[in-house]
């Protein structure tokens, strides 16, 4: 029992239809206390509903939710100690930025004083108090955004829900919010479900990611689990820049497996069980786990020639095609550039890796 | 170069003033000559003496006003007494027009928030049936409800055969029944604005007060009501100022005790009887009183908004 309630959220067998269109496809997941989870995944996936219904907002079609131990599928929105952040803020237009974070507080009880006191503290933790007395339409999409934050968070929820929250700020600001974010939920202890599209922003806030791919969760784990062992070929895709290639499996040997990438080259893949010798699938390698020269160097060493070398600020990309065989990505740090040659456009190279960069995928 | 770049600069915004001058020519038409002149005309001719077949003598004289607020007994020769009469109808006209006002938004509220909540291609046609019946002209809508409302009409053939009465109820000739007609007459003007509030109103508003823990009357109160105001005060002030002037309704459905102010212009006009100087004063007083609620209205509004 006590394991339990360290769960926040427990989504059990949580299905959404609209009327033939099923939205969410049975998903069942648990959300630690005190956890930074994020859900990923494409547009139109499903992340939004599932948040909707954690919320109150979108009724479940079957399945139970569980907050600490109780099951609040059936409360409405204001019964359940939960709240949210919009994704274009809602704000109370005609209240002051004080009164809209107060506006949870009051309703929870408080008095107008009290509330308006809490609600200072609150704007102190996102500096804002210098515009307290303003309406939310005299401040910049930033600044409305961490009044949402605050508003959200005032009433102390049990878990705080935010939609794509950081996705109408500019890159720049959207960093310094992202950092913001994760500092609030260290110091607030509160658990946090947080929603993007954006697969470098979930890597970076997370403590376990949910990839979600229509209706469907693809895979559950922490950021480092996901990026390093995508499960399936939609994860691998999805997830940072991958060399996606389609290979036949020609043995499978103490969990790896020599694989065929056409045109004669042989690979050694980490191999995945389910996948047996003559499946044609794909494999997944990283193009920063790659590396040019002019010899071969590693024991996974494939001959190619480059195409293109394309200069991307803080790294290279090159691109090889192999003799008869498929094209590779291989990224090249640009601090790395005295220990790893950039060879010209047109030069002979071996593709080198080391053994186990290259995982096989379901699909 | 710098001088001809700043000449070409000043030639353009002569044209765009010129344009501008042009543009706005239908707005100074219609402002003189549909509001402003009739309003003149109204002030000039209150300050006439009248004549006894209608119309006026063009002689300046206080009377109109003088009969308006003080009697001076029947042959105007008596010490000046205040005069009830008439500020008893202009009383119970801001009333009614008051009652017909806050009936139409208590009815009309929800019908906007209902029509606004629709599927977005069904809601033109929501509008488009909340208008029919007002293509009917108005006396004849006016008629028609004085024949449903009567002791032997409709409505009460039908309460009495389903039981819930045993007599008819008299509505005919009273109060109510003004302000139903009233009510009935101006629905529109107070649906279609609220309606055009609502309608832009954005619902995450209220699903983020309910996230924080509001129920559905604070959400209506605190967040829904005051998102939607400015429609809510432009359809009040669209039924109330019309029920003020009103005549039809009252003296079909309220008959002679329920006179309003309408109902006495209409009569200095109309035929040979009338007093047209005094249908002009009723006008201009009845025109100052309505921008004088408007003012206050306006004033507190202003009020309420800064101390929030
Ligand atoms: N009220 C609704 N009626 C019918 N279909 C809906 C409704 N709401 C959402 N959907 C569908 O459900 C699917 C999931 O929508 P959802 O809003 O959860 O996506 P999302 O993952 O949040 O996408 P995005 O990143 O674009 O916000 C979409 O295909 C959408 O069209
Ligand atoms: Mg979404």
């Amino acid at each position: 029992m006590s394991d339990t309630s360290q769960i926040a959220i427990d989504v059990r067998d949580a299905v959404k239809r609209y009327g033939d269109f099923t939205a969410l496809k049975r998903i069942s997941l648990s959300i630690m206390d005190n956890e930074f989870f994020t859900l990923l995944g494409p547009s139109g996936c499903g992340k939004t509903t599932l948040l909707r219904m954690i919320a109150g907002f979108e009724d479940v079609t079957e399945g139970a939710i569980f907050l600490y131990g109780d099951e609040i599928e059936n409360l409405p929105p204001n019964k359940r100690p939960v709240n949210t952040v919009f994704q274009n803020y809602a704000l109370f237009p005609h209240m002051t930025i004080l009164d809209n974070v107060g506006f949870g507080l009051e309703m929870r009880g408080a008095s107008k004083s009290e509330a308006r006191r809490k609600a200072g503290e609150m704007l102190e933790l996102v500096q804002l108090s210098q515009f307290s007395a303003r309406k939310p339409s005299q401040l910049s999409g930033g600044q409305q955004q961490r009044v949402a934050l605050a508003r959200a968070l005032a009433p102390k929820p049990k878990v705080l829900l935010l939609d794509e929250p950081l996705s109408a700020l500019d890159l720049k600001l959207r960093k310094a919010m992202q950092l913001e974010l994760k500092h609030l939920q260290r110091e607030t202890g509160i658990t946090f479900i947080f929603v993007t599209h954006d697969q470098e922003e979930a890597l970076t806030m997370s403590d376990r990611i949910a990839v979600m791919s229509a209706g469907e969760m693809q895979q559950l784990g922490t950021p480092n689990d996901i990026y390093e062992r995508p499960h399936n070929k939609f994860v691998a895709d999805f997830i940072g820049e991958t060399n996606l290639l389609e290979v036949s499996v020609d043995a499978v040997h103490e969990g790896r497996a020599t694989c065929h990438l056409g045109g004669g080259h042989e690979l050694t893949c980490n191999a995945v069980t389910g996948i047996g010798v003559g499946s044609k699938v794909h494999m997944s390698v990283r193009p920063e786990r790659l590396f040019t020269s002019d010899a071969p160097v590693e024991a996974e060493s494939l001959k190619g020639k480059v195409v293109e070398n394309v200069f991307i600020g803080t790294d290279i990309s090159t691109i090889v095609n192999l003799d008869d065989g498929p094209q590779f990505t291989i990224r090249t740090s640009n601090s790395d550039r005295g220990n790893k040659r950039i060879f010209d456009q047109g030069a002979e190279v071996f593709v080198n890796m080391e053994l186990g960069a290259a995982r096989l995928l379901v699909d | 170069m710098a001088a001809g770049a700043a000449s070409g600069g000043s030639a353009t915004t002569d044209t765009y003033k010129e344009a501008r001058t042009w543009l706005l020519m239908p707005a100074w038409v219609t402002l003189s000559f549909l509001i402003l002149a009739p309003v003149l005309l109204m002030l000039v001719y209150s300050f006439l003496t009248k004549e006894f077949r209608g119309g006026v003598v063009w002689e300046f004289s206080l009377s109109a006003y003088d009969q308006f607020f003080f009697d001076r007994g029947l042959f105007g020769d008596e010490p000046a007494k205040i005069e009830w009469t008439y500020i008893t109808i202009f009383w119970r006209s801001i009333w009614q027009a008051g009652a017909a006002t806050l009936l139409s938004f208590l009815i009309g509220f929800p019908t906007a928030y209902f029509i606004a909540t629709q599927p977005e291609r069904v809601r033109p046609m929501w509008v488009f049936l909340i208008t029919i019946p007002y293509w009917v002209n108005l006396l004849i809508r006016t008629v028609s409800m004085k024949f449903l409302l009567r002791d032997q009409g409709p409505l009460n053939d039908f309460l009495i055969s389903t039981g819930l009465i045993d007599s008819p109820l008299h509505i005919v000739n009273t109060n109510f029944a003004v302000q139903l007609g009233l009510f009935y007459s101006y629905l529109p003007f107070m649906v279609l604005p609220i309606y055009a509030a609502v309608e832009r109103y954005n619902f995450t508003l209220s699903e983020a007060a309910a996230d924080l823990y509001a129920t559905k009357m604070t959400i209506l109160r605190r967040v829904l009501l005051p998102a939607v105001k400015p429609g809510v005060i432009a359809g009040c002030i669209l039924v109330f100022v019309p029920s003020m002037g009103s005549f039809l309704a009252p003296d079909l459905l309220g008959g002679a005790k329920n006179f309003m102010i309408g109902s006495l212009i209409e009569e200095q006009f109309k035929g040979n009887a009338g007093n047209w100087p005094f249908g002009a004063a009723a006008s201009m007083i009845l025109l100052t009183m309505v921008l004088i609620i408007l003012l206050i209205f306006a004033r507190q509004q202003a009020k309420a908004e800064k101390e929030t």
